[in-house]
């Protein structure tokens, strides 16, 4: 698991509760192994995922985030909460590198509650994205602000 | 009684009828049957056969009338076999027979009356010209079709000039009333046969004996009413007056508190797996098509035939056909083997001689006494092959093979390839996830697997409860499944709709959105976004306020708001950063 130079990545999942979240659940009753670099925090919807919440994670170190919510257009358990997250990562993709932050380090997926092994994939493929991009240039302990 | 019932007598009997009833109807009710060939109750009466003759008695008058169409009085006595009746019945058989001497009907009445060498020989016709066809086509299915031409001697029941009629609807009503037999239908053309064992056998019927409800119905298609707008012999003919051919589908709107989304699945087209030639050679089956063959209220009668009428000296059952393949469905349909268990267990029992052969991948008899039956059919003689079928063709190596279809398949068992001839073949196509379950899923807010099936909550914990609260799944919209389980799966989603039901109240979403007054500046952007129109602006107050009852909890105006007056219980803005900075801490 380890890269040559002993750099592991940490990322920060926000899934949300009806696709992604159960998705990752699927995969674990599955008994699926993902990286444990990557570290989910539920919502109930990823239009909840608020761009804050984003910044916040890069300025608390972490080296990359993913938002993972139902397939568009029309899988969304709140009809269209996952069109509201596209909305927001497109505002992100344009916002990170004026903070000198890699817009690779942000990733929107789509991964319904049926696709377990999606789930894997994608965190393995990200995992393994990052290590190759190496750690994430904001420095620790920038105030939260 | 009716005011006009009035009494006459029929060979002595006194009878009560209805005023100006048809004589035929009155003796026929008591049981007095009297001989007729052009009288058929759902067609006006025409007196035309006048075989029906009998005598009338009325006040000292004495008159020899016909029977179908001759309208009762009070007081009239009739004689249906006095001699002077059998001797004018004797003269006109012998005047039909003169006609059409060859004809079965008019040969066995004339053998009743002892008639032996009719007095004006016998003609060559077969048809008595009685008219029936004509009137069941002009009157009844209102076609136009036949028609009488010419006339006296030359007399003769035709179509226009003689030619195939375009108005013709095929429906068989002038030969199914034809009394002698001489109106035939032409052979249905080849390939009409494929769709006739799944088709109703006549227009209406009862779907099949199991049916709920159990009533009959009109297949659009095939009644006459919707072709010519005649018919209706059904309506006159139904006492209950169930019968309303112009009834349409109509959409009901019904409230209800829960929904159990059991619309089950559909059967693979066959079509698809070209290697297996259904659709493309006569005499390879569905699953579906043989349980209808083999079914004693088919077509058939539960006998099992070829498509040309020959009892099959040996028939394939071939498993998992679209199942465990990666190229349609990777998953199993659970059902087939057993159903091709009870198949060749069948056929067994019906045909004795008949060789069957099982192509399996593996026997999957998981159920209780099903690995039994399993054991017991390997005595009974059914043959195992151990192989998928990689094709069937009718292409013949040898003479063995002519005119059969052959299967071929690596028997895995015994390591070759064999090639098996066989006279039917049974496909036991994949259970198919229905085509809008998608669309279905979307609008009950639910979803669906990859496979297309609806997916339960939680394997183990809900199996039968949805994402959506209140939307319960059960049968094989869930995935495939046999009949004791559907029936166990539709237990536990009724009892879960009932648990709802005696609650009498619902749970309210606990994560709900929230709006702090204080802090709130009436900008109304989180207005626009909330897909439930939970959120209004107060103008007077000048903030958004929020209707907690409308609220499902999705958190969108919290990540919009961007003063943070609008917070989501147990998903608060502070609380997703603390998460961040815990997760992130080490």
């Amino acid at each position: 698991m380890s890269s040559e130079n002993g750099f592991e990545p940490r990322i920060v999942a926000f899934l949300c509760n009806w696709c992604s979240y159960t998705g990752a659940d699927l995969a674990g009753t599955a008994r699926m192994k993902y990286p444990a670099n990557v570290r989910t925090i539920r919502v109930m919807c990823s239009g909840r995922v608020d761009a804050q919440f984003v910044m916040k994670a890069f300025a608390e170190g972490a080296d990359a985030v993913l938002i993972s919510g139902c397939h568009t257009p029309s899988d969304c358990h709140y009809q269209e909460g996952n069109f509201k997250a596209l909305r927001r990562y497109y505002l992100l993709k344009k916002m990170l590198p004026q903070f000198g932050i890699e817009p690779e380090r942000l990733r929107l997926e789509w991964i319904s509650a049926a696709e377990g092994d999606k789930f894997q994939e994608v965190c393995t493929e990200f995992t393994e994205a990052i290590r190759k991009l190496g750690p994430s240039p904001v420095k620790k302990g920038v105030k939260n602000g | 009684m009716a005011d006009n019932t009035i009494k006459i007598k029929i060979n002595g009997f006194e009878v009560e009828a209805f005023d100006r009833q048809p004589l035929i109807e009155v003796a026929e009710k008591i049981g007095v049957k009297i001989p007729t060939l052009c009288h058929n109750p759902i067609i006006e009466p025409y007196g035309v056969c006048r075989i029906c003759t009998v005598e009338v008695r009325h006040r000292n008058r004495v008159r020899m009338v016909t029977a179908c169409n001759y309208p009762v009085t009070n007081g009239i006595e009739v004689f249906t076999d006095s001699e002077r009746v059998i001797r004018n019945r004797k003269l006109i058989i012998e005047w039909l027979l003169g006609r059409c001497g060859n004809v079965k009907v008019l040969n066995d009445l004339a053998e009743q009356y002892g008639i032996t060498e009719p007095r004006f020989g016998r003609g060559t016709d077969d048809c008595i010209l009685c008219g029936l066809c004509v009137r069941m086509c002009q009157d009844v299915v209102k076609a136009n079709v036949l028609g009488f031409f010419e006339r006296g001697p030359k007399r003769y029941v035709s179509t226009s000039f003689d030619q195939t009629s375009d108005l013709c609807i095929t429906c068989g009503a002038c030969a199914s009333v034809c009394p002698t037999g001489c109106i035939k239908i032409d052979k249905l053309e080849e390939g009409t046969y494929k769709e006739m064992p799944m088709g109703p056998v006549t227009p209406i019927h009862i779907d099949f004996m199991q049916a709920v409800p159990k009533k009959a119905v009109i297949d659009k298609e095939s009644c006459i009413n919707f072709k010519t707008g005649g018919c209706k012999v059904c309506v006159d003919v139904c006492e209950a007056e169930a019968i309303d051919h112009s009834m349409e589908a109509k959409e009901k709107e019904v409230d209800v508190g829960t929904i159990i989304l059991s619309t089950g699945f559909k059967l693979q087209n066959g079509e698809e797996l070209k290697e297996y030639g259904y659709g493309k050679y006569p005499n390879i089956l569905s699953s579906l098509d043989f349980e209808v063959l083999n079914n004693a209220n088919g077509p058939t009668g539960g006998k099992i035939f070829t498509q040309d009428g020959r009892v099959p000296k040996s028939i394939g059952i071939v498993h998992c056909v679209g199942s465990r393949d990666k190229k349609y469905h990777e998953y199993c349909s659970r059902v087939c083997c057993m159903y091709a268990l009870k198949f060749a267990h069948l056929i067994k029992e019906k045909i004795h001689d008949c060789e069957v052969y099982n192509f399996y991948i593996d026997m999957r008899c998981f159920g209780k006494g099903y690995e039994e039956f399993y054991n017991r059919l390997l005595k009974e003689g059914v043959n195992f092959v151990r192989g998928k079928v990689a094709e069937i063709t009718d292409a013949a190596l040898d003479k063995s093979e002519q005119g059969k279809l052959i299967l071929r398949a690596e028997d895995t068992l015994i390591g070759t390839v064999r090639r098996i001839p066989v006279d039917m073949v049974v496909l036991c196509l994949a259970i198919e996830a229905q085509e809008d379950a998608k669309e279905v899923s979307h609008f009950f807010s639910c979803s669906v697997g990859r496979d297309g099936f609806f997916i339960e909550k939680h394997p183990k914990l809900a199996p039968v409860s949805t994402a959506a609260d209140g939307i319960f799944i059960a049968g094989v919209a869930q995935g495939p499944k046999d009949i004791p389980d559907t029936v166990a799966q539709a237990g536990a989603a009724a009892s879960a709709v009932l648990s709802l039901i005696q609650q009498k109240e619902v749970e309210a979403e606990v994560v709900t959105a929230s709006i702090d007054e204080e802090i709130c500046s009436g900008c109304q952007i989180c207005v626009g976004l909330c897909p439930y129109t939970a959120i209004t602006y107060n103008k007077d107050k000048n903030i958004s306020e929020l209707n907690e009852a409308l609220c499902k909890g999705c958190g969108t105006c919290v990540a919009a708001c961007p003063s943070g007056a609008a917070q989501q219980k147990n998903f608060r803005d502070n609380q997703i950063f603390a998460e961040i900075k815990g997760i992130l801490a080490v």
